[in-house]
Order: structure tokens, then C-alpha cells, then sequence
């Protein structure tokens, strides 16, 4: 009936809202992106604001795949199988071009953007990305974790 | 509860495996009775410096055996290099050592110079090294703070990040990006420095000297740090010349060997600095390597800011009036091209630092390599051919045929550029010698021995940077 | 000891096996056949007036399509010593033919040689004799081809791996 259809509503918007302000990152941390990264969770541009500061080292313990920085071809299974052992509700980050389309890496070692093996909700182009944006790109995966369909 | 059909069946479950039996029973396993535990300290790990696979083999917590697996980001930057002309090849070195790319840059550019025989400006080069060292700079805050950090020292790595950020704005003022500069060009630089730059610079100086005594303080004598990293992760210095160690891992170990001072290049012999040696080769004596060169850094870029040449006035040389355009325009028809270089031509502030009166400053004064300045190439017709000539493919910068090796002191250690041109427009081959190479390929040494949990402050004080080891 | 010196010590210890030299841009370079390489090297690293202690690189270069070079080997592997005593330099090259790509292994010399080589058999295909663990370094197993020779093409594609099992 219509007043479940206001329960369930109200109550993903409430998981939402708490979801997208404890942002666990899982920083999957290869190259020179990893020095924007640090840059933005350091004192600067502190992304512990945003209720994102604090990593988790374990794919098991964090909700957002954060992949920085390029992944070759030695590298993407292990990508995959981060992913996959991440539990629900997760979801990625693709920060700096070359997890995007691959950046101006175009040759026989480098995967052409992490989209061909993973599913990405926000991309953060930038070679590397300034840390305006990356927290552009965080605002933007907030609301994506608020509005959407909420996983129990 | 209803019993089950299963449990009453007749057929014993099956016996454990004897592999399963030797672990837990104890029978059957070499007279120690026990076994050696193989971990795999994966690609993606906490240890924020870069992908490595050790596969370690512990007993108990010492680790017996280890094999260290490279390469998971290998990104093809010889290949790529080969593609286009020499100075496409900027930004692919930037994303070297990613954390000193101006030291990278520079080498590249010089080890091109030396293959062309050419010279670049004084001006040029004391503002190649004064980035230089602050690129060393930043390069050594991130290393030192990230060990730090992994040791849970994590105030000492906000504080260093803080200073990073200092420097970055300095050179975001000169070159217009944080981190992926590519300044260098092939015969100088892309733009010369910005008006207040030596304040900036002090200032930026004055707030990294706060923070490294803050984190002397911090660290240099507490316990905890002393006790972790004293006597962990040797490294003899007969090992290091065998393995080819160079860097501060090398002065750590007591070979005061700096190719600052080896092989003097740009005007690192006109400048005075020290080279702080350790002794033992642990962790600490590389901390303590790092921390004074940190100092010496600042020391050198003071000295380079103090004796930074004006560099030749632009002089307007004619002396013409400015006529109106139209008149130009008509001389130009007519080929009277003389005087048509004192143009006013007013460049876009994105350009600031590349106008005529700054480039011949930092650049070249050789025309077969380095672009002419934007107020020529907009305004007279031999600019613009010039400009053209050595943009369009198959000309531009062609080396004489032959092979080169220039050798600077990247943050790690020494960086070599050896490049062979074939004569045309391409490089050949661009090799990168890369600085954390040895050092990766003897931290089995330096970890075997050791216990578990020093692997991870050891593989932070070697400061692997992925992008220069997989190239 | 200077350039000169270096390479006219090697040259009057190995007379005839020293194929080439040349000292352009300052770096003073000793050309020798394959055979005495190893030799050279042991010579460069023992004897008291050179002492090259430090291999600061090893690596290769593939003149397929070099122009002016086709009747030359095909590679030509390339090592660049230090050292620290004296604070000298060289360069020792040695080319190879496509058709028997096997070097002598400098592991026992320099240790660092171990990774080196592993390096250029990863990118070029030039095997080691008595290399003790001659495995690719940069790319993994199930890689197929050479990349740094110049007939591999840069935006060859190879199919992705999967996660291991």
C-alpha cells in the first residue's frame, strides 16, 4: 500500500543520507594519482570532512573502490579480485584519465580504462586530477549513493 | 528434530588428508616440526609507495626467503618514447619518478642537449636546479612521511604532506601544474620563473624548515621510531656497490657517492653543499640521510636564488616606433621584412613567462631545437617558419646520429638517460636508468633475517616509485 | 682515470678482441665480439687500475631499422660501469645476432646483473646462458612477444588474464 511505499522511501533516504556521509575507501593506490590522492586526504584539501578520511585496507571492511592511478595488464586481475571481494553495497571510483580510457597510455601494457572489467560510478578525469576535483568527484558519488535504490 | 537419513548411514566419514595431518599432527614434516609459512604481501597492499608482490616464506615471524615480483606498472614508457618527437617524450617522463618529475624532465632535456652538443643558458640551468631541489624536496617529504605513517606515525605524515603542499604551490606558480610538469623542453625550459618567486620560496622554506624540526622532534629520538627502524634493514656497503645501489641508500651505507659531485653537471660546481653519509646502512641511518638532505636541498636552491643571473636584457633593437599594422602588413607583402620583429604583440597571461624578454633567458640560443618565442612566431614570417620547421613531423629536433648517457642524482639515486638517435626526428631508444631498480633487487637481503614486521618500515625507507621501476 | 686511458688499457689487454671504439659526446664506449665479453668484464671489474665495481646498467637496443646498420648484428646489449674508487666511466657493447640470441650471464660479477637481465630477455628475447632464474621482470607470464623490438607494434593488444585461482 502507499504507507509501506513511505516507509521504504523515507528509510532509504535515511540510509542514503548515512551511507554517503561514512565513505569507507578501499584507496587502490598504483601511481603518480596516489600523490593527488594523498594530497587530498592530507590536511589541505582534507577529504575527512566529507566523512571519507578514514581508508580501510581491507576490500571485505570498505564500500568504495577508489582506483588510482593506471592499471596494466599484470595488474587487473588483482583489481578484479579486490572488486569481487568487496561486500554490497560498493561501489568505484575511477580518479585520473587512466583508470578512465586508459590516459596517453596507449600500448600493449596498459588497460584501456577500468570500465572493461569493472563496473565504475564516477570518473575522475585529470592527469592527475586536482584535488578540487577529486573532491568534486566524491560530491558527486555522494549523491549518488543518496539518491539511488538503497541496497539492505 | 527429526534425525536426519544422513547420520545413520553405515560409511565412516573420510579421514583427513595426510597434508592436513602434517600440519596439525605434527607427522611426517622435517625434524622441526614445523613448516614454513608462505604470505603473499600482495600488489595492493597498505603500504602506500607502490605495487609490489613479496612473497614472502616465514618462520613463525622471521622471514627465511623472500620473492620480490615487479612490473605491475609497467607502462610501456621506453616504447612510447620511440613514438614521437623528443619533446613529446616530456610527459611520459614527468610520470617517472612522479613524485621528483622536474629532476626527470631536466635529465631527459639534458641528456638530448648533450647529444646535440649544445649549451644551454646559466640562467637556465641555476633554475634547473634550483626545481630540481625542490623536487628532491618533495620527493624526500613523501617518502619520509609515508614511512612514518605505516610506523602510525601519522601526524608526522600530515605535517610533511603540508609542506609538500607549499612546495607544489611554488612550483604550480611556475609551471602551472602541481605534480605532471613537463617543463622541460629540449634547449631550456618552457617559461622562465614569475616575478616573485624568491619570496614565494622563502616562504615556502621558512614553513618546510618549521616542519622538519617539528618532526625531528617527533621522531629522531623517540623510542618507538629508534627501536623500529635501528638495526632494521641493513644493507652492508659491499652489498650496495654489488647491487648497484646509489642514492641516499647507498650514502646511508657509507659510500659518500652523489653524482652532484662525481660528474658535476649544470652548476652543482659553483654551489656548496654537503653530502651526509650514514653508517650502518639501517633504516634509521636512511631517515637521518634523507632528513639532512633535505637541509642541504634548501641550502643549494638559497645559494642558486642568491647567484641567479639576470640573464640578457631584451633589447628592442631597432629602436622603431610602433608603426600601424596595416603598414606592417604592406612591408611584409613587399618582403621588407627587417624590423617587422619589434611588433607589439601582446601575448595571453597563459603564456606568462615565454615572452621574447624572458626566453632567451632560460633557453638556447640554437634555432635547429628551440621554439623562437611567441612574439616572433605571431609576428614575423621567418618565426613562424621556424616554429613550424621544428613542429611538423619528420623535422624539428634531429640529433646527429649516435648514443648518449647523462647521468643526474634523482631523489633515489642516479638516473640515467641513455638515448640513441638515428638521425631523424624520433628517438631511437630512450633507456631510463632506473634509480630503485637495485635497491628493490637487494631488499631480499635486507629483509631476509628479518622479522615480518619490518618489511614494511625497510620497503618504505628504500622509496620504490613504481612509475620509475616498471617503466 | 680518464676516457683515453680506460679504453687504451682495455685495448692493449685485448688487442684484436676489441672489435671498435669511440669516445662521441664524451662517452668513451669499447666495442667487442660476443665471445670475449664476459672476459672484458671480469677485466674491468678485478683489475686494480679500473675497478669497475658497479654495473649501472644493462640493457639492449634493437637496430632492425636503423638506417645504415642492416649488416650489422641485429642487438647489440649494452653495459654501462661504474666506479667508485676512481670515478670513472665506460661502456661496453656487444652485438648480438637475431639468429642466436644467447649472452653470457654477468651474475656472477654483479648481482644486480640478475634483474637486468631479466629485464632485457623480457623485452627483447635475448636469453642468458646460466642465468639462474631467467623469468620476465616487467610483464607476467602469459605475455606473448618481445614488446621493445622495433617489429612489435606499441598498441599491440594482448587478451586480458584473469584473476588467478
Amino acid at each position: 500500500m502507499g504507507v509501506a511505499d513511505f516507509f521504504t522511501t523515507k528509510l532509504d533516504a535515511a540510509l542514503g543520507w548515512a551511507r554517503k556521509y561514512s565513505i569507507f575507501q578501499y584507496p587502490f593506490v598504483t601511481a603518480c594519482c596516489g600523490m593527488e590522492y594523498m594530497a587530498t586526504a592530507c590536511s589541505h584539501y582534507d577529504v575527512d570532512r566529507f566523512g571519507a578520511g578514514l581508508p580501510r585496507f581491507s576490500p571485505r571492511q570498505a564500500d568504495v573502490l577508489f582506483v588510482v592511478g593506471t592499471i596494466s595488464h599484470k595488474m587487473a586481475p588483482v583489481l578484479r579480485r579486490v572488486y569481487d571481494q568487496m561486500t554490497e553495497p560498493k561501489w568505484v571510483v575511477a580518479f585520473g584519465v587512466c583508470t578512465c580510457t586508459g590516459g596517453f597510455y596507449d600500448n600493449y601494457a596498459t588497460v584501456q580504462g577500468i570500465d572493461t572489467i569493472l563496473p565504475v560510478d564516477v570518473y575522475i578525469p585529470g592527469c592527475p586530477p586536482r584535488p578540487e576535483s577529486v573532491l568534486d568527484g566524491l560530491m558527486k558519488l555522494q549523491d549518488k549513493i543518496a539518491v539511488g535504490r538503497q541496497r539492505y | 528434530m527429526t534425525p536426519t537419513p544422513e547420520t545413520t548411514s553405515a560409511t565412516p566419514p573420510a579421514a583427513p588428508s595426510r597434508h592436513v595431518q602434517e600440519i596439525f599432527l605434527g607427522e611426517g614434516v622435517p625434524e622441526s616440526g614445523t613448516e614454513n609459512l608462505v604470505v603473499n604481501l600482495g600488489p595492493s597492499h597498505p603500504a602506500m609507495h607502490g605495487i609490489v608482490r613479496i612473497v614472502t616464506e616465514l618462520d613463525g615471524e622471521q622471514v627465511v626467503k623472500t620473492d620480490v615480483e615487479i612490473g605491475y606498472l609497467h607502462r610501456a614508457f621506453e616504447k612510447e618514447c620511440e613514438i614521437g618527437p623528443y619533446n613529446a617524450a616530456m610527459p611520459y617522463t614527468d610520470r617517472l619518478n612522479y613524485v621528483s618529475p622536474l629532476i626527470n624532465n631536466f635529465g631527459f632535456c639534458s641528456a638530448v642537449e648533450k647529444l646535440l652538443g649544445i649549451e644551454t643558458t646559466e640562467r637556465c640551468q641555476y633554475i634547473r636546479v634550483i626545481l630540481s631541489e625542490i623536487s628532491r624536496m618533495s620527493d624526500h617529504l613523501t617518502c619520509v612521511g609515508a614511512s612514518a605513517m605505516e610506523l602510525g606515525a601519522f601526524t608526522v605524515f600530515l605535517y610533511m604532506i603540508k609542506a609538500r603542499e607549499f612546495l607544489w604551490e611554488v612550483i604550480e606558480s611556475v609551471t602551472g601544474a602541481r605534480l605532471t610538469i613537463s617543463h622541460g623542453r629540449v634547449g631550456g625550459l618552457k617559461a622562465d620563473l614569475p616575478t616573485d618567486f624568491e619570496a614565494q620560496v622563502r616562504r615556502a622554506f621558512a614553513e618546510t624548515r618549521t616542519v622538519l624540526e617539528e618532526s625531528h622532534k617527533l621522531l629522531t629520538s623517540n623510542r618507538i621510531f629508534v627501536d623500529r627502524m635501528q638495526g632494521v634493514g641493513i644493507l652492508t656497503r659491499e652489498e650496495a656497490i654489488a647491487y648497484a645501489v646509489t642514492g641516499p641508500l647507498l650514502r646511508a651505507s657509507g659510500v659518500p657517492f652523489d653524482v652532484r659531485r662525481a660528474t658535476p653537471y649544470w652548476v652543482y660546481d659553483r654551489l656548496d653543499f654537503e653530502i651526509p653519509v650514514g653508517e650502518t646502512g639501517d633504516n634509521y641511518d636512511r631517515y637521518l640521510v634523507r632528513m639532512a638532505e633535505m637541509e642541504q636541498s634548501m641550502r643549494i636552491a638559497e645559494q642558486a636564488l642568491a647567484q641567479l643571473p639576470g640573464g640578457p636584457v631584451n633589447v628592442d633593437h631597432e629602436g622603431r616606433p610602433f608603426a600601424l599594422p596595416a603598414e606592417y602588413v604592406d612591408r611584409g607583402k613587399l618582403g621588407k621584412t627587417e624590423g617587422l620583429l619589434i611588433t607589439d604583440i601582446r601575448l595571453s597571461p597563459n603564456l606568462a613567462g615565454q615572452e621574447r624578454r624572458h626566453h632567451e633567458k632560460v633557453n638556447a640560443p640554437d634555432k635547429r631545437t628551440v621554439l623562437p618565442p611567441k612574439e616572433t612566431t605571431y609576428g614575423s614570417i621567418e618565426g613562424l617558419m621556424n616554429h613550424f620547421m621544428l613542429i611538423m613531423d619528420g623535422f624539428g629536433i634531429r640529433p646527429p646520429r649516435g648514443e648518449v648517457y647523462f647521468p643526474v642524482e634523482g631523489a633515489n639515486g642516479e638516473l640515467g638517460f641513455y638515448v640513441v638517435s638515428d638521425g631523424t626526428d624520433r628517438p631511437y631508444r630512450v633507456r631510463c636508468r632506473p634509480p630503485c631498480l637495485p635497491p628493490m633487487a637487494a631488499l631480499h637481503l635486507m629483509l631476509e633475517g628479518g622479522m615480518v614486521a619490518d618489511i614494511v618500515p625497510t620497503f618504505g625507507s628504500v622509496n620504490m616509485i613504481g612509475g620509475e621501476l616498471d617503466r | 682515470m680518464q676516457g683515453p686511458d680506460i679504453l687504451a688499457r682495455l685495448q692493449e689487454r685485448f688487442g684484436a678482441a676489441v672489435l671498435a671504439t669511440h669516445a662521441e659526446h664524451g662517452d668513451h664506449t669499447l666495442l667487442v665480439g660476443l665471445g670475449t665479453l664476459l672476459e672484458v668484464l671480469r677485466f674491468c671489474r678485478d683489475d686494480a687500475a679500473l675497478q669497475f665495481d658497479m654495473l649501472m646498467d644493462l640493457t639492449a637496443v634493437d637496430y632492425l631499422t636503423y638506417p645504415g646498420r642492416e649488416d650489422t648484428p641485429r642487438f647489440e646489449v649494452v653495459y654501462h660501469l661504474y666506479s667508485v674508487p676512481h670515478n670513472h666511466r665506460v661502456r661496453i657493447k656487444a652485438g648480438v645476432e637475431e639468429d642466436a640470441p644467447v649472452v653470457p650471464t654477468a651474475v656472477p660479477l654483479w648481482p644486480i646483473a640478475n634483474w637486468l637481465e631479466r629485464e632485457v630477455w623480457d623485452m627483447y628475447g635475448l636469453r642468458f646462458a646460466e642465468h639462474p632464474d631467467l623469468r620476465r621482470l616487467l610483464l607476467y607470464e602469459q605475455f606473448e612477444g618481445h614488446p621493445l623490438r622495433k617489429d612489435y607494434p606499441v598498441t599491440r593488444r594482448q587478451p586480458l588474464i584473469g584473476p588467478r585461482n
